[in-house]
């Protein structure tokens, strides 16, 4: 079989619903579910260990009744974390990373939550906490220990929809009735569906700008089958939040644009695959899906077209950022560890099982569903000539309207901080750690294709705020992130972290900040997947865009951490 | 393991000879081979750890093979070659980038080649005599690992592991189960083993398995140095050519420019020891005096820089301001600077004071010792006086010092040796007399 060849193991697709099965019953996978597993399954222990070790919302150990995961972005560290954080180990009696005595608590720290416009951010058993403070953890933690069910005591997600382009021109944030999209399929065939996708000019929205239409013309002409359409909702980008708003605002927009990526394609089955950190929308999108069947929009002759079967299933995550992209995406579905596949083949050729598989963004999909609905034409009176339509962009950080934006390409970096009424801008980062920074020069950039282009995140940081901060934060979220498959980045970021925690420290020297320029093009060039290949771009970014700030930070062989007039204080009290 | 391998062994379709070019040098080879297998063939050498030809896709996990196709860095193994392809393997970048990698691997692991089962037949300790790695540019991570005596047949040795992979996807049990899993992620990740899985094996397939493992991460009991050495796999020739290999050899340090290098040298907190060492190679300093000129020194009594030096020696640590002033100066008017002796490397001697306040000290030596008059005496403070610090520092907390050289005092023959392979690039070794001090 031709899913065989392209691997010796064996995939699993049902592993990590499975292991979620186990991790609920008694909040970690015990040694006994372990074996159970391991001979369902018919793998070897180790192997699962593997899977298991590779996400971080699996644990092999009692994480506590309750577990929570306070989320340790640069945002909601500039927010208050650290006080936040002491504040759950005073009132919860348990420490970061253990569980309390009694076994009722369990404290861990997780990348960005995706909600960072209302940090600092906690899912306490996956139920969303945001604008924490001291007060608000310890009535949060008091609530629960009464005895309050959880569920009473979470918040409700603010959706902190901020801009919509004028004029009707929006694509997303706009009237919608669930069925629209679809119900277009009525009439078109599939070449026709791709070719109005084509005549949108639709790019990948997840950053990458891959024109969609021609990723399902070229998924369309493969002979293997059955095909899969995936959705991508695993934005783990720290900063990113748009598709978050996307699927609670409208969770079944996502489903149609998967619809129709089906007919398009000839898939019979797709997938959205759902980060864990966003399982408090799991509910709200299996509605949705159920609502869809019972409306005859999914399942056996989809809108009434004859011979159009699809089915939608969601695949839960289960805390991994590298799995967003998507040939680690497909590994995990298949229930391996979500390791980059080595770029062999497409998904498009050889994807989820080996077969044929189109990954898209939610924000794409989403996208995809609306110029059906609204005609090419629609999409193409927004933005610029060469990147039509908008984009949505999550602005966190230093501004008084976090939220998100569905912009215009075109639209500038002074007009969107100016819409998010920026406080003295000086840093701001695009597209998330693995993106650029540009300071306040490069204002007049455009978001589009060609100029800035942006996935998605958008953090702003005022002149108030340590870059070198910002660094470290990032440096060790790609620490501990990378899948460890690859040596330039396994040991390049630990490597580059250390350093960073040098000068930190007021140790380094101009050799060290040449260091950083060298062994992170080394990574650059030599990693093996997107994760690798990205980290060290900010960090070497930054040393060209800030150049006051580091000049005053580098000692050219002077050590900046010793003070003088510290050293001769206690000598000065014998002056008469 | 020989089911799984037949069941990979898939016949590739028979396809169109291809011309490719290697560093310039043309090679005819079948369309979709792989790359680093051709250059083998060819006599070319890209390094690599991970490239197994058994396994299908290629791991692609250590990149060492990385060279330029193309004109675009990327990994050889996980190239099929295609007509009128253009390899560059030998381009400084590459070069260095490839060093860099396996130089990382010697950071993050904790290898002890002379300790090592499989030295003399362990590729990545291979790969670092073709490459000419001599010293990793990273700093060692000093990553705490384990030896897991748990298994059965093996040992596993994590602190050797470069997470190539190789077992994770060759070492099947008869019943096709994985014996060992990549576990954790980040920099945390360990190849795991299997008790169970792993007790099923033979002794044989244990061997292959060790054998297997490009390093000495995976042993079998009882199997220690498979051969005397001398016979051991890579103890006799470079796999590379012979001008390759040449080009490797350090260039001869004929450097010896004949314009004198100019030394500075100080003792701050210091006793002078190490300035009468420095004078104690007795009338090697006449020969000296040929290839250097000193500028400030105690040694001709010069107060004040007149011109950038070359290389500075600084004896002592720093105990007052005015030390710290003068160190500044060094680093400010030496290229190198070397700290010679334990004073200057770590506070030596003054650094006594350093467990007792300061306050306490100098009303000890000036207020309260036996022959202070009560009253009489005060302890010196005076605008014009060099400040007293709080402690004794040493010169690498105060400025960059970029060389060290023990001793107290080091012997001459080690500073002199030292400074000329600094100046010159001179080789040079220490002997055992001269850095041996009980």
């Amino acid at each position: 079989m031709e899913a065989e060849a392209f691997s010796n193991r064996r995939a699993h697709p049902e592993l990590l619903d499975t292991l979620w099965e186990y991790q609920n019953q008694h909040g970690y996978i015990r040694d006994e579910d372990l074996e159970q597993c391991s001979k369902e399954f018919d793998i070897s222990s180790i192997e699962l260990e593997g899977v298991i070790s590779f996400y971080h919302f699996f644990h092999r150990r009692p994480a506590g009744k309750f577990t929570i995961y306070l989320n340790n972005s640069i945002v909601s560290e500039f927010k208050g974390f650290q006080r936040v954080r002491e504040a759950f180990e005073r009132e919860t009696g348990a420490r970061f990373g253990e569980v309390d005595p009694s076994g009722m608590f369990g404290l861990f720290e997780t990348s960005c939550i995706g909600l960072s416009d209302q940090e600092p951010a906690a899912l306490i058993n996956f139920l969303p906490f945001t604008n924490l403070n001291t007060l608000k953890v310890r009535q949060v933690i008091a609530k629960i220990k009464q005895g309050v069910p959880i569920e009473e005591v979470c918040d409700e997600v603010e959706d902190n929809i901020r801009y919509v382009p004028p004029g009707k021109r929006a694509v997303f944030f706009r009237e919608y009735f669930p069925g629209n999209a679809i119900t277009k399929l009525r009439g078109l065939s599939p070449e026709q569906v791709i070719e109005e996708i084509n005549r949108s000019k639709l790019s990948g929205r997840g950053g990458a700008f891959f024109p969609t239409g021609l990723k399902w013309g070229l998924c369309r002409q493969q002979p293997a089958g059955p095909k899969y359409i995936v959705c991508n909702a695993d934005e783990g980008e720290p900063g990113t939040f748009k598709d978050r708003v996307l699927m609670n605002a409208m969770p079944s927009l996502a489903i149609e644009g998967m619809a129709i990526a089906g007919y398009a394609v000839g898939a019979r089955e797709g997938i959205l695959y759902l980060r864990a950190e966003y399982s408090w929308m799991k509910a709200k999108l299996e509605k949705d899906i159920e609502r869809f069947y019972r409306m005859g929009l999914l399942g056996k002759n989809v809108a009434g077209i004859e011979g159009f079967d699809f089915d939608i299933r969601l695949q839960l995550g289960a805390g991994s950022y590298v799995v967003g992209e998507e040939t680690a995406m497909l590994n995990s579905m298949e229930g391996k560890r979500g390791e980059a596949r080595v770029k062999q083949y497409y998904p498009i050729e050889r994807g989820f099982l080996g077969l044929p598989t189109v990954v898209n963004n939610v924000e794409t999909l989403c996208a995809a569903a609306r110029i059906l609905e609204l005609g090419a034409d629609h999409f193409l009176k927004a933005g610029t000539a060469t990147s039509p339509g908008t984009k949505l962009i999550s602005v966190s950080g230093d501004c008084h309207q976090p939220g998100v934006y569905e912009i215009e390409y075109g639209m500038t970096v002074e007009e969107l901080l100016k819409l998010c009424q920026a406080d003295a801008p000086y840093y701001m980062q695009v597209s998330g750690p693995s993106g650029e920074c540009i300071s306040m020069a490069d204002k007049k950039r455009a978001f589009s294709k060609e100029d800035l282009s942006c996935g998605g995140a958008f953090m702003v940081f005022s002149k108030h705020r340590d870059i070198l901060q910002i660094l470290l934060n990032f440096t060790t979220f790609f620490k501990e992130e990378s899948c460890g498959v690859c040596t330039p980045c396994r040991a390049g970021n630990f490597i580059l972290q250390r350093k960073l925690e040098k000068m930190k420290l007021g140790l380094a020297q101009n050799s060290d900040y040449e260091d950083i320029r060298q062994w992170g093009h080394i990574m650059q060039i030599a990693s093996r997947c997107g994760l690798g290949k990205t980290a060290t771009n900010t960090l070497i970014k930054a040393l060209d865009t800030f150049p006051e700030y580091f000049e005053v930070k580098q000692s050219d062989g002077f050590n900046r951490k010793f003070d003088l007039t510290k050293a001769t204080e206690a000598y000065e009290k014998f002056k008469s | 393991m020989k089911n799984s391998k037949a069941k990979r062994k898939k016949k590739q379709p028979t396809k169109g000879a291809v011309t490719i070019k290697i560093d310039g040098k043309e090679i005819t080879a079948k369309e979709g081979q792989n790359l680093v297998q051709i250059a083998r063939e060819n006599g070319i050498f890209i390094p690599s750890l991970c490239y197994y030809e058994h396994i299908d896709p290629p791991l692609g996990t250590c990149r060492v093979c990385i060279c330029e196709i193309d004109g675009k860095p990327a990994p050889a193994c996980m190239q099929k070659v295609k007509e009128n392809m253009e390899v560059r393997v030998n381009t400084p970048e590459m070069e260095d980038t490839r060093k860099a990698i396996v130089e990382m691997m010697f950071a993050e692991g904790n290898h002890f080649c002379p300790a090592c089962e499989k030295s003399g037949d362990c590729s990545l300790q291979h790969m670092g005599y073709e490459m000419g790695v001599s010293i990793s540019r990273f700093p060692h991570l000093f990553k705490d690992r384990i030896i897991d005596f748990h298994p059965k047949r093996m040992i596993i040795e994590h602190n050797r592991c470069v997470k190539c992979h190789r077992c994770v996807e060759e070492v099947l049990t008869k019943e096709g189960k994985q014996v060992f899993s990549l576990c954790n992620r980040g920099n945390e990740t360990v190849v795991g083993i299997d008790y169970e899985q792993e007790a099923k094996l033979t002794r044989e397939e244990a061997l292959a398995a060790m054998q297997l493992c490009p390093t000495g991460a995976i042993l079998v009991r009882g199997k220690s140095m498979a051969k005397p050495f001398g016979d051991r796999q890579f103890d006799n020739q470079s796999v590379q050519k012979e001008e390759q290999a040449k080009k490797a050899v350090v260039e001869a340090a004929v450097k010896a420019a004949k314009e004198k290098k100019v030394i500075a040298t100080i003792s701050l907190a210091g006793c002078f020891g190490c300035h009468m060492s420095m004078l104690d190679i007795d009338l090697g300093f006449i020969d000296l005096l040929e290839v250097v000129e000193f500028n400030k020194s105690p040694i001709n009594d010069i107060k004040k820089f007149t011109q950038q030096c070359d290389i500075g020696l600084i004896e002592g640590g720093c105990c007052n301001s005015e030390n710290v002033e003068t160190l500044r100066e060094f680093r400010r008017k030496c290229d190198i600077l070397v700290a010679v002796g334990e004073c200057s490397i770590w506070g030596g001697l003054p650094a006594m004071r350093n467990m007792i306040p300061l306050e306490e000290c100098l009303e000890e030596a000036y207020l309260n010792s036996i022959t202070t008059v009560a009253g009489e005496h005060i302890v010196p403070y005076h605008e014009d006086l060099p400040k007293i610090l709080d402690k004794v520092y040493p010169c690498n907390e105060i400025v960059k010092i970029d060389y060290f050289i023990p001793g107290c005092p080091p012997n001459p023959e080690h500073i002199w040796k030292a400074v000329k392979n600094l100046l010159w690039g001179d080789q040079y070794s220490i002997l055992y007399s001269e850095f041996k001090y009980d």
